[in-house]
């Protein structure tokens, strides 16, 4: 089958690959109809970042038909439309049963010496990542295997078209975990930090749980102009205003009641992914770890900052004092889709979410290298790449 | 239990089955003989099975694939706090047989980590029915990790 892997340095390329095959009794293989780019997947290309294979396959967040299912999979049958979530998770963990999915003990890599390394425990599986977060091959492919699919894959009503729930799989879902991390309610003051497609989507979460202002700060005038007029947010350019200064005259001098970090990989900078890296030297604080930062000062006292970016590895000067002086609750997490996918499925069937829009660029899979291109650059206004792998290019 | 018991009853287990029938406090893990180095030899190894002990240790037979190391470690069971199930620890005996001998080759000077593979597939085989495996890699790369032990079919 065809798929687009990782070749080395920031090169990809669309290859051959075997197709997947069952390998527990709990897997289902799904033929994927979209999968699409993610912030996430862009430190994973970064020069330096020893974490992927070449010819590992990328992409985690898609959406299909199952067209095989392992013996004990209870829930699914081929033929089936499901949407994954990105996160692998087993279900039935401690962590789990209380909903804390990408905290899941078994859906990474069984292997101690593979798994805790990063972080010294292991976490929830993720596709299309490193070994640590499983090995599991990724989405841009025309096949992909899903275990634990009981678990992790969810049918998709009718009403919701495959454009906008390939956005169930994680952009969603992440974006409503930030504003469930900050606790947003009526009335609430957010300000959200990225106006990717996890930071549109924080903001419309936050609206939907009752938030009285919502404004959203990134320095993409495409991005920000899309935010207001889409989902109907204030912006801010981090280029061209002091945002601490703006957020507190915008909120009557307390600071926003809460913070969420959804920004990427700054323009132009590297985070330290990794221990060794962070003493080499060779990375500068950029996007999500400056963003963070700046919530933190922002943060009217005893808010919440939440904490989505997944890019950096290690931050210092960070102000510890201002969290203490503050009161704040800085909270993180990598989603857990599992818990709020089938509520989000709702949403978009009644039209709720009209996630689609964030897919500005549609492209067949062998586009891939030129899709990766424009969402690394921004270039064209570009939020989401999605990708169509049944499709052929022509 | 005093201040310093922080798991409760804690068993110590013989491979043959039946509890060794001495029951130790959890701060019994603590002393070893063995010098205790942070991964080293003589410190348990130990997970929480979100299952109760008799789900874990079946029969109060040790699980597979921690039979396989019978006569290598010594193994201890004991009931979570807050209902979080069973905390199963072992470590490798200061008097035990050498490793199975690929598994000694494989591991050089780090035997802990069979100790604590082996853990982390009883765990996930209690809780999940089976050993979760990864996707068989792009020709460049290994397929299933390094096979400390032998994988649980
Ligand atoms: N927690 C999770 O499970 C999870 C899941 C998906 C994505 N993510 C993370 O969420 C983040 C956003 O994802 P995305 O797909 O929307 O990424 P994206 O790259 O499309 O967008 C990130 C945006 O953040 C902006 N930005 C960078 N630095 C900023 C700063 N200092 N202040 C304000 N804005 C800044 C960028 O200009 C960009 O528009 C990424 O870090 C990604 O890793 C986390
Ligand atoms: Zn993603
Ligand atoms: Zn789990």
């Amino acid at each position: 089958m065809r798929a687009l892997c990782w070749v080395g340095g920031d090169g990809l390329a669309v290859r051959e690959v075997p197709e997947p095959r069952l390998r527990n009794t709990q897997d289902a293989i799904v033929r994927v109809s979209r999968s699409a780019t993610c912030g996430a997947d862009l430190p994973l290309l970064s020069p330096g970042d020893a974490g992927l294979g070449v010819g590992d396959v990328l992409g985690h967040e898609f959406l299909g038909e199952v067209v095989e299912v392992g013996p004990e999979v209870r829930r699914h049958r081929v033929g089936d439309r499901v949407v994954v979530c990105s996160v692998v998770s087993c279900g039935r963990c401690w962590y789990c049963r209380r909903g804390l999915y990408s905290c899941c003990d078994n859906g990474g890599s069984t292997e101690p010496m593979v798994a805790e390394p990063p972080w010294g425990e292991p976490a929830g599986g993720c596709y299309g990542h490193p070994r640590s977060a499983g090995g599991f091959a990724g989405s841009h492919a025309e096949y992909v295997r899903v275990p634990y699919a009981d678990v992790g894959a969810f049918p998709v009503p009718d009403a919701v078209s495959d454009d906008r729930a390939v956005f169930a799989s994680d952009a969603a879902p992440t974006g409503w975990l930030g504003a469930d991390l900050g606790g947003v309610g009526p009335g609430d003051v957010v300000a959200v930090w990225g106006a990717g497609a996890v930071g549109q989507l924080t903001a419309l979460a936050a609206l939907l749980r009752g938030a009285e202002r919502v404004i959203v700060v990134d320095r993409h005038d495409e991005r920000l102009r899309m935010a207001e007029r889409d989902i109907g947010v204030e912006t801010l350019h981090y280029g061209r205003t002091d945002i601490p200064a703006e957020l507190r005259e915008r909120t009557g001098g307390r600071g926003p009641d809460v913070c969420v970090e959804a920004a990427g990989a700054g323009d132009g900078g590297t985070e330290a992914r990794g221990f060794g890296q962070r003493l080499l030297g060779g990375a500068r604080p950029t996007g999500s770890s400056l963003a963070v930062r700046e919530a933190v000062h922002a943060c009217r006292k005893g808010g919440t900052v939440a904490v989505l970016g997944a890019g950096p590895g290690f931050v210092d000067a960070f102000p510890l004092g201002a969290v203490l002086h503050k009161g704040l609750t800085v909270r993180g997490a990598r989603q857990h889709g599992q818990r709020y996918i089938p509520m989000l499925l709702k949403l978009m069937a009644r039209d709720e979410i009209r996630a689609e829009r964030l897919a500005t660029h549609r492209l067949p899979l062998e586009e891939g290298p030129r899709g990766y291109a424009l969402f690394r650059e921004r270039a064209d206004g570009c939020v989401r790449v999605v990708f169509s792998p049944q499709e052929r290019a022509g | 239990m005093g201040r310093n018991t922080r798991t409760g009853i804690m068993i110590v287990v013989a491979a043959s089955g039946v509890a060794a029938g001495r029951a130790l406090v959890g701060a019994g893990r603590r002393h070893s003989r063995r010098s205790v180095t942070a991964t080293g030899a003589g410190r348990w190894q130990v997970v929480t099975v979100n299952r109760p002990p008799a789900e874990v240790l079946p029969g109060g037979l040790w699980p597979e694939p921690l039979r396989r190391l019978d006569g290598a470690v010594e193994v201890q069971v004991g009931t979570a706090p807050g209902a979080r199930g069973t905390e199963l620890a072992a470590r490798l005996r200061a008097d035990g047989p050498p490793l199975p001998g690929l598994a000694a080759h494989l591991l050089g000077d780090d035997p802990a980590l069979l100790v604590r593979r082996a853990l982390r597939q009883v765990k996930q085989l209690a809780e999940t029915g089976e050993v979760l495996r990864a996707d068989v890699g792009p020709p460049d790369r290994p397929g299933d990790g390094g096979g400390f032990l032998p994988e649980v079919p």
